[in-house]
């Protein structure tokens, strides 16, 4: 049990700090920065650069364009990342997709499809949850019938994240009736642009536009987009779903987020002194700091594991859970700490390039002006990728075996 | 950097959960607080005999080495065995201040017999008016000839009725609250002019009253340094901090394994308890509470040895108040999912929910190490 870094992970972690820091356009730092709305252009040039530098992927096997990094190594990576306000990374295709074509895509999809994931050329979005299949997943209905060469697919899926900007879908589609229902899913690449497919975007509480409703009315997808078997789609779904947890807690963003919090407590006051001096704020700030800490702990414990050859297990779902709840924690906090500018809204953050408050309109510092918007939105981490619900019910059953 | 065990600690680990598994226990426990001082002799040098009692010592002192990370994994173990005898304040509050503050000479005389058993120690910091502050002492230390001449009254000192030496804060100059003019002197609990009132505390351990009525202790009874023995005393009480926090996560995983196994065997309404989502949920937050509860008490033990002060400091307060809080979460919890059992002295729930309680009113409360942090960040 070690906490100091070794000279080489230090000398690692230089290096990515350097790079990371140089190469950060810095426009999409400004909008990081203030919590402003990033669009796909600025994602694609960054994810660029990172490719062009070989670490866009840090968690692909190396002979398929990974960098071939230790635990230690990622984890620094994740951290530098946070710290050098780059955008999160768009996890559908890096995280998700990329790794379940590793496992079960046949070589005709992985030569197809990876190199473009690391290059950023295409954008993918995830078809998994429908108006009827939330938490259920299993119970989703959109169908997809086999005519010849290929499946004609027909129904909706929602809550599709930034489905706006997707060149393809990956997608659960029902196969067959027959069996438990787990049993008849297939899991299918569709492209966004075949004749069929309409995005409907969802309007959120924050007033922004992230979610969309996908519907799908004859789509004909070509048979060969069928990763791994007929009706063995949740197979693949379940590894997708479980076998990535670097990231899933946001350590990194959340420190990150911290240090946000604490420098707009340095400028805003309270009875004529910095709000960060203040007793109970600070008090505050340290009840979420230990929880940080000890959520970081916890995953270099579950990291140290992994190193020594451990499978990722359901204790992933503790990073899950204790995870969206600092994440939510810290919200709560910087919306208090712009005290009642929190009010305060300006359309023109869900703009594209925001230039900072009009002269004639409210006064608020430019730090301040995403804050409870950002709030609003971030009620939507405990929502996703497994409710929190969902993720008790995990540790419930898969580790308290109750 | 890496968390995980060395073969070495994984061996302590194991061997101090078969010891409390097989030779510990419910009604092993009634029977050591029973016994004269509240805890048993024959289980503490089998203590000795097992090396526990030498972690931390060097071994050219009868020691064992190793250092915070080892006894954390210990006093994880002693947590769910529920353990009565002098550990934390004989290995861990004693064998700092000697290992950290004594001449040379004194490590050499007190260290070998404390690894071996025959040395039980005690700390007095406290005071009715102290709180947890290390730095309220009214105590005073006068000197006198080539020594000096200690007054005062400490309070709740763990397991002074049994030590043969106290370890008391006195103060040497100052006023009652400065940081500097503070001396640990250690004093022989036979000496003319001490007086211990000795008592059961909540959680079945032993604590006393030690009076100092013009006590008479030479130069070679100083800790550390005249006027200067704060700094030494925190490190102590942080050391026992960090480390009581592990002694809570192994009480901790005790109560969640034991309300789990209770959640399956009882049934209502002609079903498992634990068939009920409600109390899944409840049982997933306890064990969640209790991983993260172990990350930070593992962090803590890691930071006390060696390394910048500051940051050990950070480390025991921000583990002691996640203790704090997980513990009364955890605790409360599980004496509601037993129901009516868990409000008898009959089960084991009440009696780890005493001592995860009295942990956190040892070695600073959440309160007090929250106001720590808020001061320090």
């Amino acid at each position: 049990m070690d906490l100091n870094l070794t000279p080489e992970e230090f000398a690692f972690r230089d290096e990515v700090r350097t790079f990371l820091r140089a190469s950060i356009p810095p426009a999409i730092k400004r909008k990081v920065d203030l919590g402003l709305k990033l669009v796909k252009d600025d994602y694609v040039v960054w994810q660029r650069i990172l490719h062009e530098r070989g670490w866009i992927a840090p968690g692909w096997p190396k002979e398929y364009g990974g960098p071939g990094w230790s635990p230690v190594q990622r984890y620094l990576f994740e951290e530098e990342l946070a710290a050098a306000s780059s955008p999160r990374l768009i996890t559908f295709g890096l995280k998700m997709l990329g790794p379940v074509l590793i496992e079960f895509g046949t070589e005709a999809q992985k030569q197809r499809f990876l190199p473009r994931i690391l290059a950023s050329e295409d954008w993918w979005c995830q078809g998994f949850s429908e108006p009827g299949a939330g938490s259920d997943l299993a119970s989703l209905t959109t169908r997809a019938d086999r005519d010849g060469d290929h499946y004609v697919v027909n129904g909706q899926k929602t809550w599709t994240t930034l489905a706006q900007y997707a060149d393809w879908m990956f997608a659960l589609v029902r196969t067959s009736n027959e069996g438990r229902k787990q049993q008849g899913i297939s899991f299918l690449l569709i492209d966004m642009k075949t004749p069929g497919v309409t995005v409907r975007p969802i309007k959120t509480l924050d007033g922004g536009q992230e979610i969309n409703d996908v519907f799908l009315e004859n789509v004909k997808v070509p048979a060969e987009n069928l990763v791994g078997r007929e009706n063995d789609g949740w197979t693949v779904a379940k590894f997708l779903l479980g076998h990535e947890r670097f990231g899933i807690a946001g350590v990194a963003r959340s420190k990150k987020q911290m240090d946000r919090l604490r420098d707009i407590a340095a400028r805003e006051t309270k009875r004529g002194r910095p709000l960060i001096e203040d007793a109970r704020f600070r008090e505050r700030m340290a009840e979420i700091e230990i929880e940080l800490t000890a959520l970081e702990m916890t995953e270099l414990r579950l990291l140290s594991d992994e190193a020594a050859g451990r499978k990722p297990g359901p204790e992933a779902s503790i990073l899950k859970l204790k995870g969206t709840q600092v994440q939510q924690g810290i919200t709560e906090l910087l919306l208090e700490a712009v005290g009642n500018r929190a009010h305060v809204f300006d359309p023109g953050i869900l703009e594209d390039d925001w230039p900072g408050a009009a002269n004639d309109g409210p006064a608020i510092p430019e730090y301040a002006a995403t804050v409870a918007s950002h709030y609003f939105n971030w009620r939507k981490a405990s929502i996703y990728g497994g409710s929190n619900e969902i993720q008790r019910g995990i540790i419930a059953k898969a580790i308290l075996g109750l | 950097m890496n968390f995980t065990f060395s073969d070495e600690q994984i061996l302590i680990r194991d061997m101090a959960e078969r010891f409390f598994r097989d030779d510990y226990g419910l009604e092993a426990r009634r029977r050591h607080q029973a016994l004269p001082g509240g805890f048993c002799r024959d289980t503490w040098a089998r203590f000795a005999d097992m090396g526990w009692l030498a972690l931390g010592i060097p071994e050219d002192l009868g020691g064992v080495g190793g250092g915070a990370v080892e006894t954390a994994i210990l006093l994880e173990a002693m947590g769910g065995g529920l353990a009565v005898e002098p550990f934390l304040s004989t290995v861990v509050l004693g064998g700092t201040l000697i290992s950290e503050g004594a001449s040379t000479e004194v490590r050499a005389d007190l260290l070998p017999g404390l690894a071996a058993g025959d040395l039980l120690l005690s700390f007095a910091y406290s005071e009715a008016q102290s709180r947890h502050d290390l730095n309220d002492v009214r105590t005073t230390a006068r000197a006198d000839g080539g020594g000096f001449v200690l007054d005062g009254v400490k309070t709740v000192a763990l397991h002074a009725g049994t030590a043969d030496r106290i370890a008391v804060t006195a103060r040497t100059s100052g006023a009652e609250r400065d940081a500097g003019g503070i001396t640990v002197f250690l004093v022989d609990a036979g000496a003319p002019g001490v007086t211990v009132t000795d008592y059961p505390t909540v959680d079945g351990l032993r604590a006393g009253d030690v009076t100092l009525d013009g006590v008479r202790v030479g130069k070679d009874a100083v800790l550390g340094e005249v006027d200067g023995g704060l700094d030494l005393a925190e490190r102590a009480v942080d050391r026992a901090a960090a480390l009581a926090a592990a002694e809570a996560a192994g009480i901790m995983a005790a109560l969640t394994r034991g309300t789990v196994d209770y959640l399956k065997q009882r049934r209502q309404f002609g079903r498992p308890l634990g068939d009920f989502q409600a109390l899944q949920h409840r049982a997933a937050e306890m064990y969640v509470e209790t991983e993260l509860t172990r990350s930070l008490a593992y962090m803590a033990a890691v930071r006390q040895d060696g390394g910048d002060p500051a940051t050990a400091r950070r480390a025991a307060s921000q583990a002691k108040a996640k203790a704090g809080q997980a513990g009364r979460l955890i605790g409360q919890e599980a004496v509601q999912l037993h129901g009516g059992m868990g409000v008898t002295d009959e089960m084991p729930v009440g009696h780890y929910f005493k001592r995860l309680t009295m942990i956190d009113h040892s070695f600073g409360d959440r309160s007090y190490h929250l106001e720590r942090l808020t001061d320090m960040a």
